[in-house]
């Protein structure tokens, strides 16, 4: 290292002549590149601060022994460090089973939400075809129209599901649908999910900034639509489809409305944390046996497992964010069109 | 009469093909989408009585739409409350997200730890979390306290002060101090955009800023010659995107209006005219704002 700065000074000369030959421009360089750095950290380490204090709230309430939550003087740092409230927190939940129902479900039904909207996004960028605007019109009525305002009808549709009368004619009846994941497991594959409008029209708009020179190459060169748009815009879509998968799993995740009307029967880390609260109180009343049942639990250690619960809930995902966001510093060589 | 196009050759397996790409979601809006949709929208002209398992519709016509404008007392007054603080927020929140996409695309340490911070808000807005965090006495508590002790060094306060005594503009710089002041809303509701912005400027090709650094280009040209250009399809989709995740937002007046009328009242027919309204105006606010913005929108694709 020094040898090397020897060689550039025995070359070049020293810092200060290198400044007087370019005329101060070396030092003006230097001086405002320093102060950009300083500036981009100040603004985003107050940033992070902003958006992660909550966050830090809760961790520190998360290590609280109970008697700490009723004490005004402690705020930030507990004075009875305690793990017990994350081993409570996931007893209640039932975490494990929990964890690995919503595994199994978020990642499936995120990995066909983001496959189906890539492949209808890239249909609503490329191709010219007749009512096209109408469709698109009914992308956006997916994206704009919240899934409560038709939930109820949808429903009473799965309660008594037939297509076309189909399933009449092979069971002589409609079959109830409701409490089962296959309804969902449909609407995911027909990009009906939750805000799959939203990863659709991402998709469509990502592709068309892509030039169509390679894809024009590929069919002269006699390869299919299909295989052009697997082998050849799929690489490089990475980002968005990264982000696409992130936000659907997500959301998926978290997601309490599509989960509580289909999947209903299955323990899901969202569905566990909605309903911690009083999870808790059955619990503490059964610890307490049936003599002091009446002694509910107070609003503080409700809350405070509450924020740990949420942490638990929260964590898998950040994990699953620091992986998958390498997507979007590799693409950077991947997307190499020479203009 | 303009002759209808005809689609032949490669064009013809162009179309077929874009088809079968769209087929997912034509098979999807039909099964799923399109017979709620329409329940919902037949039964804003009818009065609904649930009886016993059994759900009633009696056709009413106008009058539930009639209704929710001039006789509700809240709904009018609720939605032109709304309008304004969406757009104020929306703009608010592209800008903010657009100028913190840039940041976190620079080149520097823990970076990858910044970007997840950033993150963080979109895992916890979502969702079951939402609801429960708004009912969290506890920490609100903390958080009161930790203001509290931070509260005699506020800028913007003094700031505003100075202002409002020299007395310019005071309609204009107040929304921008209402931003300002709600700058952590506009950070948690601004994690989405900044990630499609970030895949957006990925994608740009730095082949591009190589170009333009040769023939002498500095940096803040090639944001407004490259980058500005280049991610604008990107802010057609984060400005949709943000006002329909306002104006959809839970603890939105109307929304929460509409809830109350169709949860604790069991008014299904005036709910559902209300929704539509509401939906109509949005999507009519959505149309002309996007339309306008097509126009600045450059795609790569077109020659």
């Amino acid at each position: 290292m020094t040898k090397s700065k020897t060689v550039e000074i025995k070359k070049y000369g020293t810092y200060w002549e290198r400044n007087r030959q370019s005329g101060g421009y070396l030092l003006r360089h230097d001086v405002g590149e320093v102060f950009i750095k300083f500036v981009r950290f100040v603004l985003l380490f107050g940033m992070c601060f902003l958006i992660l204090q909550p966050i830090l709230n809760k961790i520190s309430v998360s290590f609280m022994e109970q008697q700490d939550l009723y004490n005004p003087i402690v705020v930030s740092i507990p004075l009875h460090f305690t793990g017990e409230n994350y081993k409570l927190a996931a007893e209640i939940m039932s975490y494990k089973e929990a964890l690995k129902n919503s595994i199994i479900i978020s990642l499936t039904i995120a990995i066909i939400q983001t496959a189906m909207c890539t492949i209808v996004g890239y249909g609503f960028s490329r191709f010219k075809f007749p009512l096209k605007n109408f469709w698109f019109g009914c992308v956006l009525a997916l994206i704009i129209v919240p899934p409560q305002a038709f939930s109820s009808s949808l429903v009473l549709h799965f309660s008594n599901y037939d297509i076309l009368g189909i399933f009449k004619a092979l069971k002589g009846g409609p079959i109830n649908l409701r409490g089962s994941v296959v309804p969902y497991y449909l609407m995911s594959l027909t990009c009906m999910g939750l805000k799959n409008g939203l990863y659709i029209y991402l998709v469509r708009q990502f592709f068309r900034n892509i030039p169509v020179d390679l894809e024009e190459a590929a069919y002269i060169d006699g390869c299919g639509m299909f295989k052009t748009f697997t082998k050849i815009m799929v690489p490089q879509s990475k980002p968005i489809v990264t982000s696409c998968f992130l936000f659907s799993l997500v959301w998926q995740w978290t997601d309490g409305f599509y989960s509580k009307l289909f999947i209903g029967g299955k323990k899901l880390v969202s569905t566990s944390l909605a309903s911690i609260a009083d999870a808790l109180g059955v619990y503490i009343a059964r610890q307490n046996g049936a003599a002091n049942a009446q002694t509910g639990v107070s609003t503080q250690y409700t809350n405070c497992i509450l924020s740990t619960g949420t942490l638990l809930i929260v964590l898998p995902i950040v994990v699953v964010y620091l992986i998958a966001q390498k997507a979007f510093v590799e693409s950077i060589s991947s997307t190499g069109i020479k203009m | 009469m303009k002759k209808a196009k005809k689609y032949t050759g490669l064009q013809k397996r162009k179309a077929i093909a874009g088809y079968l790409f769209i087929s997912p979601f034509i098979i999807g809006f039909l099964l799923f989408l399109f017979k709620p949709l329409f329940e919902s929208l037949y039964m804003s002209f009818c009065e609904v009585t649930l009886g016993a398992g059994v759900v009633d519709m009696k056709w009413v016509g106008i009058k539930n739409y009639y209704d929710a404008f001039r006789i509700d007392p809240d709904y009018l007054v609720n939605l032109t409350d709304v309008l304004p603080q969406m757009i104020l927020y929306s703009i608010g929140i592209i800008v903010f997200s657009f100028f913190v996409s840039l940041l976190l695309n620079q080149d520097f340490k823990a970076r990858g730890l910044v970007r997840a911070v950033f993150f963080l808000p979109v895992i916890m807005s979502s969702g079951v979390i939402l609801g429960l965090e708004e009912n969290n006495s506890l920490m609100a508590q903390i958080a009161d306290t930790v203001e509290a002790a931070a509260a005699n060094v506020s800028i913007t306060a003094v700031l505003e002060e100075v202002l409002e005594t020299a007395g310019v503009g005071t309609r204009a710089y107040n929304w921008v101090f209402e931003i300002i002041d709600n700058i952590y809303d506009i950070a948690t509701a601004s994690g989405i955009q900044i990630i499609i912005f970030i895949s957006g400027l990925q994608s740009i090709s730095s082949s591009m800023y190589e170009a333009a650094y040769i023939e002498g280009c500095t940096k803040w040209e090639s944001l407004w010659k490259i980058t500005f250009p280049m991610v604008s399809s990107i802010f057609l989709v984060n400005w949709i995107y943000t006002v329909v995740d306002f104006s959809m937002r839970s603890d939105n007046d109307v929304m929460s209006k509409i809830d109350k009328v169709m949860v604790t009242e069991l008014r299904y027919g005036p709910a559902s005219a209300m929704a539509w309204c509401y939906f109509l105006i949005i999507t009519l606010f959505i149309a002309i704002t996007s339309f306008l913005l097509s126009k600045a929108v450059y795609y790569n694709d077109e020659k």
